[in-house]
């Protein structure tokens, strides 16, 4: 009885493909990676299953993480939506809630995922309490509906004040456009996540109706170009909360699949710490533009559903909580006109790219300072389509930097790094401080293609005494999808004084919260080992307006516990104690989890029972820049180095996906899952 | 160019990104601990860094309220001053001194300043210093913005500068007397705490700085970094021709005295430097319109950032700007001219006159004039259905201005701030009132090749017992002005509809205690932004895609803009909202 699983993300420049094989001879792992087909994504995951050496007929599974709805939205090729909501309310999604894109400078623009021709106003109004003011005029929605499709709008958004309180007009306003509709593409405000602010939810709303038709034509080619190949069984979607849904049920509710990609990356490294049995972390994933960082806690990804994708764009369903920094590889490096050093914003992205990418890149940025300093390997140049010399990059960074900065060329690359490690670390440091953690508790968990080699400075530089690199840092969005589970997430608003609440209403609410998480997950029940249920509250003291986040170990949960929680979680956040406010219960959050079989990452690497000896997998040794000199540095395969296998810094590790910089000082070793765990000079002092 | 460092190009940029990340994470403690909306929410609020000698200013918050910028270095310059003549007891390890006198150094009551002494190697290094805005500091009316102020005492309680925390130590007689004096107290110790805390933050992350890369290094670092500050901003002035540029802003009244108050600048650029002369401005004026010159000089900075904001934040990039002191005018207020609308109201007045006066200059870096008020509508009653009573503050955005690259944002925030507003279904849980509509204000952008944003429409409902409605407000008596031949915003309107009667304050944007009943409604449009360049030169197909969205009435179209053929709009909604457009 054999089974074969697959992976499959679908990143900006490559389809990365995991695929795990299991049979009475043992289990094993295959990868490849082809490049995405921007048009239609569906070419490239074909592609990237043949490249494995398999047929789709052969696949037992297939879990696809995916960027169409992202990119979508970020391109703005959307679909034609209409809007039906309530009279007086017409300009919610345009008005926004008063702000500007960047706090100082008056200039941008902002366009509504709706233009306001097609948003249209019906009489019907509910009250906070979720009392009928207005009732709902039937007939003006059925004008209303029928307008919108003479207008040509593809998807439906009915968007009701209060719908959270009471979604009675929503849901017969539904009914009423359900009979009109041609698709199913019509989204309830209130059906993706039941809380208030009007402006975000209808929001959040209108992101599903315009990449909903996107994502469901996506979804149907790439389901026949499979059954064409003679795959029968299921396709899996990676949702941005980091667990999969069945296909046909991935595109109902399709604003969670936006961030699907950097979920994925987050949901590996929680399965390879949790493995390899570390608890807390900070995930750092360097790309070319930007860098992903979010938070796992006793093993678990935070999730937050306040995440804002654009300017005027929050998308607030419970998500992954991945923070994007605006520095990646590409970031240029510049001088200010007082003659200060600079790295970034800009950035010199994907094309031209960096000038060792040889696409006609002019200017330095933190990559091509990696290829002077010897960090990242100059033999590997040449297989540019128009390779760019070393000495070419040299002679950019003389005139642009080091001569104007009175540093050598050497001097300057290593202050690009240095200088843009320090605003990162910064960047970490607020993210992680935000959340109430230090970052000195935690393991850094470094992939991506960049991460590796800045992963051991920043970590020095941010106190923390351990990073961890995962077997395959450039396939970790693929293992996010290979090891995913089955997970749905849900958050109503409560709003009551802790003392006054119901709790019989409380219970209420996780119970019928529970009751439709696992009425998803039954689609795919044959996937799942067994079901995992979270409840947590998000909680606040009254006047306040932050909330906190607090887990309830029990649904059944009592007043007086619930408040005592609160109390201990506030003070671990910020060391006050607040004895004569109230507490305010604001949301009621459930995760119900469909835990699938585990996947074992220590199959990422062949490891081989082997000595130990890391001069086994030395390839070489090249002068790499560091601390101020230049040393000879060996060079290590990371596929030859075998459990047990350990190194002092300076060292080069290198693998297809990845080169990992191993600072002076540090101290690597290979652990018992294949993942390089590299002490800094922090971790070793203490 | 070649430049000479005294530290090395690394050091310096490592030590300068270290210090704005103490500042950073000192606003990130103090908002994530706050308990008032205004500075959890709506991030009123700022922490920053500054000289042991001067005050002056070393680093700020990237996440400050943007009204901040450079203000509080003057209150710390005035802390030190008086500790140098003996008036203020000197500094000791573990001191916090607490301090909302507008007059030294301020801008209004409430905005409460945390000022602690930061010793190092046991010496006097630096200042660290916090501003947040609290939700009442007592006075005549309930959060402080009275429109009918006539002096300084009818604002609210005022504090020189005291120690409030001694040695570490919160003194609980000065303590005492604060929370006698204010509105909510309960609430306030949970902002003392916090607004401590972010300060002990700053403490803890600028001694580790100092520890790693010793004081020599640091403090010559910060000295190199104000003269590269100060020659940026030389290096950004130098766009800017040198001559003299006029221009006017004008504030519809003070409140108490129904007459227009007039800001006169005369800006001159000469030898690298920009001067700023207010001197043309109004006298000091009755009601609570006056600004003190800390709060007059740092809206001309904010609206320079606004124009340049890549410059870093310390004193030197103030170096090349001039202002003046407008003595004699309500720009230099002194004690006990009333204040509370200097931060609000008049600095984004003079921010406009800064932007009218600079886009003649450097016309592709300027907007026209946006919107440029916080729209304060404050609601305050008693609930009859839950048994308390309540003060609901709403703010409002407006439209920004054109520009040369695009017509102006709709619903932008204050120039003066980053806070958004609340939402109407909060509003509804908390407060016994309806909106019957949030809405684009339409027709309300200027026109011009490149229009203004829209303001915003506003009709709520009181349902139960009896309220008074107040305001601070201004553009009600003139738009915001369009530029190089755009035309003006929609000026700010104010109705209060009492049992069918129209109501509209005899000021027009500011009043106070207005009594209304359940189904009396009060009514809020908001200003539109100034249009920027010719109307007549707007393409063809914005004029009809806006006559298609509903932005303007077919008649305003055509009058608007007289060269474009309005096509008939034949794909209105089949349903309008019942409530008449004004």
């Amino acid at each position: 009885m054999s089974r074969r699983v697959a992976g499959i993300d679908v990143g900006g420049t490559f389809t990365d493909l995991l695929l795990f094989e299991e049979d009475e001879s043992g289990s094993r792992v295959r990868f490849a990676k082809v490049p995405t087909t921007t048009e239609n994504q569906a070419e490239g995951v074909l592609q990237a299953i043949h490249a494995a050496g398999v047929t789709a007929a052969g696949l037992d599974l297939v879990i696809h993480g995916t960027t169409v709805t992202t990119n979508a939205l970020l391109e703005r090729k959307l679909a034609r939506v209409g809007l039906v909501t309530t009279a007086g309310f017409r300009d919610t999604l345009e008005i926004g809630r008063r702000t500007r894109p960047r706090p100082y400078g008056l200039f941008g623009v902002f366009e509504p995922l709706v233009p306001r021709d097609l948003r249209l106003e019906v009489p019907e109004r509910m009250n906070a309490a979720g009392e009928v003011v207005t009732p709902l005029d039937e007939a003006a929605v059925e004008a209303a509906v029928r307008h919108l499709l003479e207008s040509g709008c593809e998807a439906l958004v009915i968007h009701f004040l209060h719908s959270y309180a009471n979604p009675a007009h929503e849901r017969r306003a539904g009914e009423i456009a359900a009979r009109l509709w041609p698709n199913s593409y019509v989204t309830l405000g209130h059906a993706l996540l039941s809380e208030y602010r009007e402006y975000e939810r209808g929001t959040t709303a209108s992101v599903n109706a315009a990449v909903q038709p996107v994502l469901d034509r996506y979804l149907d080619r790439l389901v026949q170009g499979l059954r064409r190949d003679g795959f029968t069984h299921e396709l899996l979607v990676m949702n941005g909360n980091g667990g999969t849904i069945a296909a046909p049920l991935a595109a109902r509710e399709a604003a969670k699949t936006v961030m699907s990609g950097p979920a994925s990356g987050v949901i590996a490294a929680a399965v390879t710490l949790t493995q390899s049995g570390v608890g807390d972390a900070v995930t750092y994933d360097m790309g070319g533009t930007s860098t992903d960082v979010a938070l796992i806690s006793g093993g678990l990804p935070e999730v937050s559903a306040e995440l804002t994708i654009d300017y005027g764009l929050p998308i607030h369903v419970p998500m992954v909580d991945v923070r994007t920094i605006g520095a990646g590889g590409g970031s240029i490096a510049w001088l200010d006109a007082a003659g200060m050093l600079r790295v970034g914003p800009n950035s010199a992205g994907s094309t031209p790219g960096p000038i060792c990418y040889g696409r006609g890149g002019t200017l330095p940025t933190i990559t091509d300072a990696n290829l002077v300093l010897g960090r990242l390997d100059a033999a590997k140049l040449m297989t540019a389509a128009n390779p760019v010399s070393v000495e070419t990059i040299r002679a950019i960074f003389e005139a642009i930097l080091a001569r104007p900065l009175g540093l050598s060329v050497d001097q300057a690359a290593a202050a690009v790094v240095a200088l843009a490690n320090i605003h990162m670390v910064g960047a970490i440091r607020m993210v992680s401080l935000s959340r109430g953690r230090d970052p000195r508790d935690l393991t850094l968990f470094a992939f991506g293609g960049a991460g590796p080699l800045h992963a051991v400075a920043l970590a020095a530089e941010l106190g923390i005494p351990e990073v961890l690199i995962p077997a395959r840092p450039g396939l970790t969005n693929a293992l996010g999808c290979l090891v995913a589970d089955l997970r749905q997430d849900f958050v109503n608003t409560v709003n009551v004084a802790l003392d006054v609440v119901e709790m019989a209403a409380v219970h209420r609410v996780l119970a019928d919260q529970v009751k439709r998480g696992v009425a998803i997950n039954a689609a795919q029940q044959g996937e799942i080992q067994f079901t995992e249920i979270r409840h947590s509250a998000d909680m606040q003291f009254r006047g306040q307006t932050h909330l906190i986040r607090v887990a309830i170990p029990d649904a059944a949960i009592g007043r007086d516990t619930l408040q005592s929680l609160f109390e201990e979680a506030y003070f671990a956040r910020f060391q006050i104690r607040m004895p004569e406010i109230r507490a305010t219960l604001v949301n009621l959050n459930t995760s119900v989890t469909g835990r699938r079989k585990p996947f074992p990452i220590s199959s990422l690497l062949e490891l081989s029972a082997n000595t130990g000896d890391a001069m086994t997998a030395r390839t070489g040794s090249r002068p790499v820049f560091a601390d101020g000199r230049w040393a000879d540095t060996p060079i290590f395969r990371r596929e030859a180095l075998s459990v047990g296998a350990a190194v002092t810094g300076p060292a080069v590790i290198e693998q297809p996906d990845a080169t990992t910089f191993v600072e002076p000082g540090a101290r690597m070793r290979v652990d018992a899952f294949g993942n390089l765990r590299i002490m800094t000079l922090a971790g070793l002092n203490q | 160019m070649t430049v000479s460092f005294a530290t090395d190009p690394l050091t310096l940029a490592v030590i300068e990104a270290g210090l704005q990340q103490v500042c950073n994470e000192m606003d990130l403690a103090f908002s994530r601990s706050a308990f008032s909306p205004v500075i959890a929410e709506a991030d009123d609020r700022s922490d920053g860094i500054y000289d042991r000698h001067t005050g002056s200013l070393i680093a700020q918050g990237e996440l400050g309220l943007p009204v901040f910028v450079g203000v509080m270095q003057a209150s710390t310059g005035e802390i030190i001053r008086l500790i140098r003549e003996g008036r203020v007891a000197a500094p000791e390890p573990g001191d916090v001194y607490i301090v909302n006198d507008p007059y030294l150094g301020g801008t209004h009551l409430m905005d409460v300043r945390f000022a602690m002494p930061f010793f190092h190697e046991g010496g006097l290094f630096c200042w660290l210093q916090n501003t947040g805005h609290w939700p009442d500091t007592g006075g005549m009316t309930p959060g402080g913005f009275s429109a009918h102020a006539t002096e300084s005492e009818q604002e609210g309680l005022r504090l020189p500068p005291v120690k409030l925390f001694k040695k570490g130590i919160l003194d609980q007689e000065i303590l005492s007397i604060i929370l006698s004096n204010i509105r909510v107290a309960d609430q306030r110790i949970g902002d003392i705490k916090a607004q401590a805390a972010a300060l002990k933050m700053g403490e803890r992350r600028l001694t580790e700085l100092l520890a790693r890369y010793g004081r020599d290094v640091v403090e010559s670092v910060i000295g190199e970094m104000r003269e590269r500050a100060s020659s940026l901003m030389r290096a950004k002035l130098a766009t800017v021709p040198d001559g003299r540029y006029e221009s006017e802003a004008s504030i519809d009244s003070d409140g108490v005295v129904n007459e227009p108050l007039r800001i006169a600048l005369t800006m001159t650029k000469a030898n690298g430097v920009l001067s700023f002369d207010f001197s043309r401005s109004s006298a000091p004026c009755r009601g609570p319109m006056n600004s003190v010159f800390a709060t007059t000089l740092s809206s001309v900075y904010l609206a320079v950032r606004h124009v340049f904001p890549d410059v870093p934040l310390n004193a030197g990039a103030f170096e090349p700007l001039r202002v003046l002191r407008p003595e004699g005018t309500f720009l230099d207020a002194r004690y006990p001219r009333p204040v509370s609308g200097c931060a609000a109201e008049v600095s984004q007045r003079i921010a406009e006159a800064v932007f009218l006066a600079l886009v003649q200059a450097v016309p592709d870096l300027v907007t026209a004039a946006p919107a440029g008020t916080s729209g304060n509508f404050a609601l305050g009653g008693f609930d009859p259905g839950k048994g308390t009573s309540y003060v609901m503050y709403q703010i409002s955005g407006g439209g920004y201005g054109g520009n040369a690259q695009h017509d102006g944002l709709t619903n932008g925030c204050s120039t003066i701030g980053i806070s958004k507003t609340t939402p109407v279904e909060v509003l509804e849980q908390y407060y016994p009132v309806l909106f019957r509509r949030f809405a684009l204000r339409e027709g309300s952008g200027g026109a011009g090749a490149h229009r203004g944003g829209f303001g915003v429409h506003y009709e709520v409902e009181l349902l139960r017992g009896e309220a008074r409605a107040s305001f601070v407000m201004d553009h009600g008596r003139f738009g915001p002005p369009g530029v190089l031949g755009g035309k003006d915003g929609a000026p700010n309107i104010v109705r209060v509809h009492r049992n069918g009667v129209v109501y509209t304050p005899e000021h027009l944007s500011k009043d106070q205690d207005i009594q209304i009943a359940a189904g009396d409604r009060v009514e809020v449009l908001t200003p539109g932004g100034g249009g920027y360049g010719d109307p007549v030169s707007r393409p063809q197909s914005l004029v009809e895609r806006d006559n298609l969205r509903g932005y303007y009435t077919q008649i305003d179209s055509r009058a608007l803009w007289p060269m474009a053929s309005v096509i008939e709009n034949t794909n209105l909604p089949p349903y309008e909202t019942k409530t008449k457009r004004p």
